[in-house]
């Protein structure tokens, strides 16, 4: 049987890894790119199955470095299935599955679990990252040599800062041969003294324990630091402050091997967010305030670092946007502030919270997709997030001028936990391809699925 | 009586009951629209001074031999502690039952929150018995506003974390206003433990609210990060212009108010502090600090008092301080708050389910 082909045709396609941007078709036949061409006649693919895609931006698949799926351990809050649902539904077709699950993904066998389920009824690629240390206990280093045969992507305790710095200095220089990044979380917890929101005017009004920024800058300088000593590869998650901005120019200048992410959270909501009035500053705090849907980890931080995280993404300096998609329970947010769970529900409005950037000519549409697709891919180091012949043909296809309306409840995601809940958006990815299939169309329904869930 | 909800009365009653409404309702009052007391950064200046009118007249009930009123009778008013306290889980306790409610006392310890019951369930709970208010103390700040979204009650807050505790601000206004006169223009001392303190920061808004001068003074490890020693505060702070001395001293001078807060044994040792001994030598309110003050300067404390750390024992007890009758105004001032938020209404407005 021949291979099935699609063409998706008269679309403005992006695709940064060749630095291309025009209009085009993109032919893909089985799993694979099979063209990128100028534009042609309807006739002239009378073999293939035509998505039209006129008006419409065509950008490789969306890849995601920093996704908890919650599977094994916390099925009520995600599954592998409900978590890639959720991503296809926001034009991701890779997804990096972090390794706070019960059990800890410490060990080859909870990773082959993770694998193997995820590639039997996953609708898209998941890609395992490893832990640090064993149980992410920030004791002992995790088997790394087992967890990188086994194919994880990168080490993190994620949730966790490994806060020994001998444990980090020597999970750096173990990772060296292992040709991996280590991801750490950083946040000095002596320093952030059980603060529940970012420090400053909205957390003294509120009553709230405060996180200084410092938390977060002083361990991404020593891991800066550290990873120079060692020569490994470093990767800072969800950057959130300036002072991590400096010391991450600084390091970069120096020739250290670092990438950073910034999530959509830390690029567009400020800590006045926590008010619950999706940024208004009230004169009075109302009953809408203490939105436990606003608490994270690194907490949202004042409009002046949010400012520079922008700008550091648009220049370059921050690599790449990660989601940090972290869903939970509705008992996890229906509590109060201190006890509410850390995490936003991000996968199925990432693309278009931040485009609100681009619409704003803060960011370029061009830097936007490159921070989405080629920029993980590059950190990967994975022959994937370009619409390159012969490559897998994952791609995303988004309506810029559609607006819509969050409704958590109505998210593929198990969870629900979005501030955004009842803002408008503007741009949409309407359609997801994932190895040449159609696995998300917002006019259709999804497919069916490979598998039961769990 | 031209309200059907109210029960029928007999003349002895009526009377008792005609006597707490020339308190509060001879004239239209902003305060009926009111459901909670959560902070009181939401209220305006008629309505804290309509409460403090109000609680003028609850002293007069509070005070005299038979302490006893049919205001608030067939209501229920749940106290929901979650938190230690005396003064003010029996103040409430003490207001609720002169006023003539059912008022009935929930601990943390002695509830099914020690069997690890929600506080969403908890308050559920509560709700599914009709009650007509509830008095929340919490360790959690934000806490009343959470709950307040999953209750019909009246949520009065009793202290949340370090958030607000508006009753004492209302019965520090009202003690200071038996004293001074006009709060306007008068100059507030507080002094302790800023950063944590719940007392503290809803008595800032408190007292600038009605035109008062607030400054604060205390250890740089117990002011916010973001505020410096030695500076004014900028008024999106939702502080007002608040002024944060640089030694004690200068706060005091000139005060017409000194209010020492508590220095709890935690902030010792999670190293705020090097010691007690030194806390007192640098910060305690003794008579040399208070001799900065203008003559007859109220020192007030919102208790529980730690003698001779943040207060010496002598101004303490000496003839500054209204300490003692700041205990006492406390019940007269939960009393007008709970007629306010409970009372049967003789005018309802279409958002005003307090009536069912």
């Amino acid at each position: 049987m021949a291979a099935r082909k699609l063409a998706i045709t008269g679309g403005r396609v992006i695709d940064p890894k060749q630095g291309f941007d025009g209009l085009a078709d993109v032919l893909i036949s089985g799993d694979v790119i099979e063209d990128v061409t100028s534009c042609s006649s309807m006739e002239s693919y009378e073999d293939y199955e035509v998505v039209n895609a006129s008006g419409k931006i065509v950008a490789p698949g969306f890849v995601d470095l920093h996704t908890h799926l919650r599977d094994p351990g916390q099925e009520w809050k995600e599954t592998i299935l409900s978590g890639t649902r959720a991503a296809a539904h926001g034009g991701f077709t890779t997804v990096c599955a972090m390794p706070n699950t019960d059990p800890v993904q410490d060990s080859a066998a909870v990773v082959d679990d993770v694998t193997r389920r995820a590639s039997h009824y996953g609708l898209i690629r998941v890609l395992p990252i490893g832990a640090i240390s064993k149980g992410q206990k920030g004791k002992h280093l995790s088997p790394m040599g087992e967890l990188a045969d086994a194919g994880v992507i990168g080490f993190s305790d994620d949730g966790n800062p490994v806060s020994d710095a001998n444990l980090m200095r020597q999970a750096l220089s173990y990772s060296v041969g292992l040709g991996l990044p280590i991801i750490n979380h950083a946040e000095e917890k002596q320093i952030a003294a059980g603060g529940v929101m970012s420090a400053g005017r909205v957390a003294t009004r509120l009553g709230l324990a405060g996180m200084p920024v410092e938390a977060e800058s002083v361990m991404v300088s020593r891991d800066l630091d550290l990873a120079d000593l060692e020569g490994a590869r470093l990767h800072i998650p969800h950057i959130s402050t300036i002072g991590s901005l400096i010391a991450l120019r600084s390091a970069k200048e120096r020739g250290v091997d670092v990438t950073a992410e910034v999530t959509p959270h830390h690029l567009t909501l400020n800590d006045d967010w926590v008010f619950g009035l999706h940024g208004d500053v009230p004169d009075a705090v109302g009953l809408e305030a203490y939105d436990t849907n606003t608490k994270v980890n690194p907490p949202l931080r004042s409009p002046d670092h949010v400012n520079a995280v922008i700008e550091a993404l648009s220049e370059g300096l921050i690599d790449v946007i990660a989601t940090d998609h972290a869903p939970h329970a509705v008992t996890d947010k229906a509590c109060t502030y201190n006890e509410a769970a850390y995490g936003i529900n991000v996968l199925e409005t990432a693309f278009s919270s931040v485009f609100a950037l681009v619409d704003a000519g803060k960011v370029s549409i061009n830097r936007l997709i490159e921070s989405l697709t080629s920029g993980p891919a590059g950190i990967l180091n994975k022959d994937i997030g370009t619409l390159t012949k012969g490559y897998s043909a994952d791609v995303a296809i988004i309506d810029l001028g559609k607006k819509w309306v969050v409704v958590p409840e109505k998210f593929e995601s198990k969870s629900t936990n979005s501030p955004l809940s009842g803002l408008e958006l503007k741009s949409r990815v309407i359609i997801t391809i994932y190895r040449g299939e159609i696995v998300f169309s917002l006019a259709g329904h999804l497919p069916e699925t490979h598998g039961a869930d769990r | 009586m031209t309200n059907p909800t109210k029960p029928a009365a007999s003349g002895q009653v009526s009377r008792q009951l005609a006597e707490v409404e020339e308190f509060i309702d001879v004239k239209p009052s902003e305060l009926k629209q009111r459901r909670h007391l959560i902070d009181l950064d939401d209220l305006s200046v008629t309505e804290i001074t309509e409460l403090l009118n109000s609680a003028e007249g609850m002293l007069g009930i509070a005070s005299r031999g038979m302490r006893k009123t049919p205001a608030l009778r067939g209501k229920t008013i749940i106290t929901m502690f979650f938190e230690n306290s005396t003064r003010t889980r029996v103040s409430f306790e003490q207001a609720g039952k002169v006023l003539g409610a059912d008022v009935i006392n929930v601990t943390a310890s002695a509830s099914s929150v020690s069997k690890g019951e929600s506080l969403l369930n908890t308050v559920k709970t509560l709700q599914a018995m009709q009650i007509d208010a509830l008095v929340v103390r919490h360790p959690d700040s934000g806490a009343p506003y959470f709950i307040s979204n999953h209750t019909e009650a009246a949520v009065v807050n009793a202290g949340d974390g370090m958030h607000a505790h508006p009753t004492q601000s209302l019965l520090d206004l009202f003690t200071v206003r038996n004293h001074v006169g006009d709060i306007e223009g008068k100059k507030i001392a507080i002094v302790g433990d800023i950063l944590y303190s719940r007392v503290a920061r809803s008595d800032i808004i408190a007292f600038q609210k009605m035109g008062a001068h607030v400054t604060v003074a205390c250890p740089n490890t117990l002011l916010p990060n973001e505020w410096q020693l030695g500076s004014v505060l900028d008024k999106s702070t939702g502080f007002g212009d608040l002024k944060i001395a640089s030694s004690v001293d200068e706060a005091i001078d000139s005060a017409d108010v000194v209010m020492p807060l508590r220095i709890q044994q935690e902030r010792q040792d999670a190293g705020h502090l090097p010691s007690f001994r030194e806390y007192s030598d640098r910060w305690g309110v003794n008579e040399t600090r208070m001799a900065l003050a203008n003559d007859g300067a109220l020192l007030m404390h919102p208790g529980p008092m730690n003698e001779g750390v943040e207060i010496s024992s002598d101004v303490a007890h000496g003839n500054q301080s209204v300490i003692q009758e700041q205990v006492k105004n406390g019940v007269a001032v939960r009393m007008a708050v709970l007629y306010a938020l409970c009372a049967p209404r003789k005018s309802t407005s279409p958002d005003n389910n307090q009536e069912s």
